[in-house]
């Protein structure tokens, strides 16, 4: 039996979650559309709390609300002019999209309620049952080669983010 | 004998033309014309040796027992198709082979002398000589074919130069247009030619002519009574071979060609389609007698074909302005009096003797003679071109003050031609009436009508041309006599249209190589020789001075005239029967076939894909949303499709 | 009342086919690009989910998602960066315009 403040605390961020996505992707101010992102986000963040994993929602927050929308509000200023709204979109994409979203809705949420996979326990019963995960065991897991160990993927992204960045400078510089 | 000569013979001319016809453009003129005339004078010698030898040297291969032998001098396997159907080239010596060496190496060297004057001016001259170096080889190798076969190669090659020759002056529509005439008609005639080879060979298994004629009853008693439509396959054969000399030595209805053929450069008019080329459908009949004789229905065919073609090509020459187109029509006329010879040669079995040969001889006689005065006349009529311009004798009129060589050597030919003796043309039409009154006394008094009409035409063409009047343009340019190179050939030409008749041919050439004693019946050359001089007479009433009897003549039947003239509308005929019924009915209902139901499937088949592909192109347009549509929609139904089968 | 496994991933479906339809039908790079955040989003929390109901004991889960979120970060930084360099030469960020490689 979940705590009331838990399940308050859900439906907020829940119903959030929602309504947050549904308008990033129908505004038509791009700003706007960023900053609904940046809320979703921030939701997702939540839930990550809520779900005890500290470390990531901290990440997510650092990392994508932190820095990732910094480079989108960034490249949206250097790409519009303000207030500059978004043309309608086509009646035929939209219905094309709203189709898509539908069939997506429906087989998803078909398959979510038939999966007899999922057990039915409560977060705190998971909880309850999990030990927490200390910055000392996320250091082991990274920095190991061991099972459930992870050094060459953890290499592999070092690496990843460094060809990143000189992409990045070479795509975007001025030649 | 040995095969170096015969080799030479017709290794030379070709030699020439390899040498003419690559390095020509190279040479100048006068050495072109000298390694050209050089050339063929080279093989003339040599034929004459060779000829000579075949006749006098009594060599038993030769002449064994007082009768002359075909000989091989050589013959070699060229092309074996398969075990049955073998293709020889060889080298046959027969009485009628050593003539016709003779008479084409004679007449073209003559003609390649006569060019050297005639065509000095023309553009082209060295290609003109390696194409009438061409056009000798090849006559050369269809004269000593050993095989039907190889015959028929070198036919298909004497098209070819006539072709090129009559389109040697290929900047003019009108020479274009008859050479691509000339080479369809006779190659459409060829085609029968070459079926009736096939079948021939078919049921005989042998191409080569000794083999075919030695004993023709036996060979070809094997066709087993195969008959096609009411004849039997041989008669078949024989007149479909008779069908490709037809289109070559221009008969009714493949004649059309020849008078067209007049495009072409004098000399080559001369050469090819007065002498040589034009009696080799003479020859090839010649060639295969003994197995016509097997079926006489196709000498029937031969003298029926003969003797229409002989009266209607003299009927048009009567009414012809363009003398060379006189002289074209008196060639078809004389070439169908040949045929008709050796059509009649063929007699009802008499005390065993089965052939008559009269016909026979005198036929290769006529060949011989009319060579000589008709080369001689055409050779004439080029240097009446030369000299005033024209090809119409309404250019021409009063001419023998002026030029009196030609005069002279161009009335020996019409007396030759119209056969007056002692010219030679008289012995041989005189032989080849005989045979005929022999034969059927139908034929006899018809083709004598024909010979007076010779003599008519000729002596008209020459009487308004060297006599009527004076043409007034002669004031600005005086015509005069040709060249030495001109001359000479004339003068040449008409010594031997005197004398050759008195040659006892009959000693030489006869259908069975035994000798036969030519002795003039005299009915049938007094008749003869007052029907020509009627005709004569005639022409010489009208055209002899200028006056008007022709003109009220002419205004008294102008459908006659104009049908004379118009050839009786034969190549409107023609016209009618090509464009109108072949390409107009035929040939564009195929066109409607093939471009609305051959076409347009394929055109469909097309139009299905192309569209197809644009209708798929789009899918691949590189727009990232649709592939995402597409993705997701896939991803979509493939995971419905995995829940409703795991449910 | 418990807060199954299910709470979390209605939200995280929702999530994700408001990216797909953000993605198919939005015309500006940029909108696509957080359009395509959305659904990687969607994806991380249900690793997370997953990893937390059905495998208490263990952290699998969260370690994708950080490789995940650091993938992410690099493709959105070249992904501008592009983006960035297709104004610079065509004066917009229309995907619809961007055809001239096509032809």
């Amino acid at each position: 039996m979940d705590s009331v403040a838990n399940i308050i605390l859900y439906f907020v961020i829940a119903i959030a979650t929602v309504v947050f996505s549904f308008l990033a992707v129908t505004s038509r101010k791009l700003l706007r559309s960023a900053t609904y992102l940046l809320f979703v986000l921030i939701c997702t963040a939540i839930f990550y709390f809520q779900l005890g994993f500290q470390f990531l929602g901290a990440v997510q927050i650092a990392v994508y609300a932190g820095g990732i929308m910094v480079l989108f509000v960034f490249s949206i200023v250097l790409t519009h002019k303000p207030d500059q709204k978004n043309a309608p979109l086509e009646s035929h994409r939209r219905f094309l999209g709203t189709m898509c979203a539908v069939a997506g809705t429906v087989v998803l949420l078909f398959a979510l309620f038939k999966m007899p996979l999922l057990n039915g326990l409560s977060l705190t019963e998971c909880l309850n049952s999990a030990t927490p995960i200390t910055m000392h065991d996320i250091g082991t897991a990274f920095t190991g080669t061991n099972r459930f160990q992870y050094l060459l993927p953890f290499e592999a992204v070092s690496v990843l983010l460094l060809a990143c960045i000189i992409g990045g400078v070479v795509v975007a510089r001025k030649r | 004998m040995d095969i170096t000569l015969p080799i030479l013979i017709l290794a030379i001319p070709i030699t020439m033309f390899l040498v003419l016809g690559i390095g020509g453009v190279k040479m100048s003129r006068k050495l072109a014309g000298v390694l050209g005339i050089c050339g063929l004078g080279t093989t003339a010698v040599l034929a004459y040796i060779v000829a000579f030898t075949y006749y006098f040297s009594g060599d038993p291969l030769f002449i064994l027992d007082g009768v002359r032998q075909q000989y091989q001098v050589f013959d070699v396997t060229w092309l074996a198709f398969t075990q049955r159907l073998v293709v020889n080239i060889g080298f046959l010596l027969d009485p009628i082979s050593a003539m016709m060496l003779i008479v084409i190496t004679t007449i073209s060297f003559m003609v390649h002398l006569y060019s050297w004057g005639y065509m000095e001016h023309e553009p082209g001259f060295q290609r003109y000589y390696a194409f009438l170096s061409l056009f000798t080889f090849s006559m050369l190798g269809l004269v000593v074919a050993t095989n039907i076969f190889q015959m028929y190669i070198f036919w298909e090659l004497v098209g070819v130069s006539s072709y090129l020759l009559i389109g040697f002056f290929y900047k003019l529509p009108s020479a274009v247009s008859a050479s691509k005439k000339a080479f369809i008609v006779t190659r459409f005639a060829d085609l029968g030619f070459l079926i009736g080879i096939l079948v021939l060979s078919y049921f005989t298994d042998t191409f080569n002519f000794i083999t075919l004629t030695q004993n023709p009853e036996s060979v070809l008693g094997s066709t087993g009574g195969a008959t096609f439509m009411g004849a039997s396959a041989l008669t078949w054969a024989m007149v479909l071979i008779f069908t490709g000399g037809m289109g070559k030595s221009a008969m009714l209805p493949l004649h059309i060609w020849l008078p067209d053929a007049m495009e072409g450069p004098t000399p080559v008019s001369a050469l090819i389609h007065a002498a040589t080329m034009v009696v080799a459908g003479v020859y090839l009949v010649a060639r295969m007698f003994p197995v016509y004789c097997v079926v006489p229905s196709s000498l029937t065919f031969v003298t029926v074909v003969g003797a229409i073609t002989a009266f209607y090509a003299a009927a048009v020459a009567c009414a012809q302005i363009d003398i060379k187109r006189i002289l074209a029509f008196s060639t078809i006329s004389q070439i169908a009096f040949m045929m008709v010879s050796l059509g009649v040669a063929y007699d009802q079995p008499i005390e065993g003797v089965h052939y008559s040969g009269l016909g026979y001889m005198a036929s290769m006689f006529h060949l011989f003679t009319h060579a000589m005065f008709k080369a001689l006349l055409f050779l004439g009529a080029g240097a009446l071109i030369h000299a005033v311009h024209s090809n119409n004798y309404t250019a021409m009129g009063g001419l023998y003050k002026y030029m009196p060589i030609t005069h002279w050597t161009f009335l020996i030919g019409c007396l030759a031609i119209a056969g007056i003796p002692p010219f030679s043309g008289f012995f041989s039409k005189d032989e080849m009436l005989a045979a005929m009154y022999a034969n059927n006394w139908v034929w006899g008094a018809w083709m004598s009508m024909v010979a007076g009409l010779t003599a008519f035409y000729m002596f008209r063409m020459y009487f308004l041309v060297f006599w009527w009047k004076e043409n007034p343009h002669y004031k600005e340019h005086r015509p005069h006599d040709a060249p030495w190179q001109m001359s000479l050939p004339l003068i040449i030409l008409a010594a031997v249209s005197c004398v050759a008749g008195f040659i006892p041919f009959g000693e030489f050439i006869t259908w069975n190589g035994e000798p036969y004693h030519i002795h003039l019946e005299a009915p049938v050359a007094i008749t003869s020789v007052i029907i020509a001089l009627i005709g004569i007479f005639i022409a010489f009433k009208l055209y002899f001075k200028e006056n008007s009897v022709p003109t009220r003549l002419k205004n008294m039947m102008p459908a006659l005239w104009e049908a004379a003239h118009r050839r009786f509308y034969w190549d409107e005929i023609y016209q009618f029967i090509t464009h109108k019924i072949i390409f107009g009915i035929i040939c564009r209902s195929i066109a409607w076939f093939d471009r609305h139901v051959i076409d347009a499937t394929m055109d469909g088949m097309a139009w299905i894909a192309q569209r197809a592909s644009a209708s798929i192109k789009g899918m691949q347009n590189g727009a990232i949303q649709a592939y995402v549509i597409w993705y997701f929609m896939g991803a979509i139904v493939l995971a419905a499709i995995t829940w409703l089968c795991l449910i | 009342m418990d807060l199954s496994i299910l709470w979390y991933l209605v939200p995280s479906v929702i999530m994700f086919v408001c990216g797909v339809y953000g993605f198919v039908t939005r015309k500006n790079l940029i909108a696509i690009l957080i359009s395509l955040e959305l659904m990687l989003n969607s994806a991380d929390l249900n690793f997370v989910v997953f990893n937390r109901f059905l495998f208490p004991g263990s952290m699998e889960g969260m370690v994708f998602t950080l490789f995940s979120i650091a993938i992410a970060a690099a493709e959105t930084a070249i992904a501008i960066a592009i983006i960035i360099n297709i104004y610079r030469a065509i004066g917009n960020t229309d995907v619809r315009e961007i055809n001239k490689l096509k032809h």
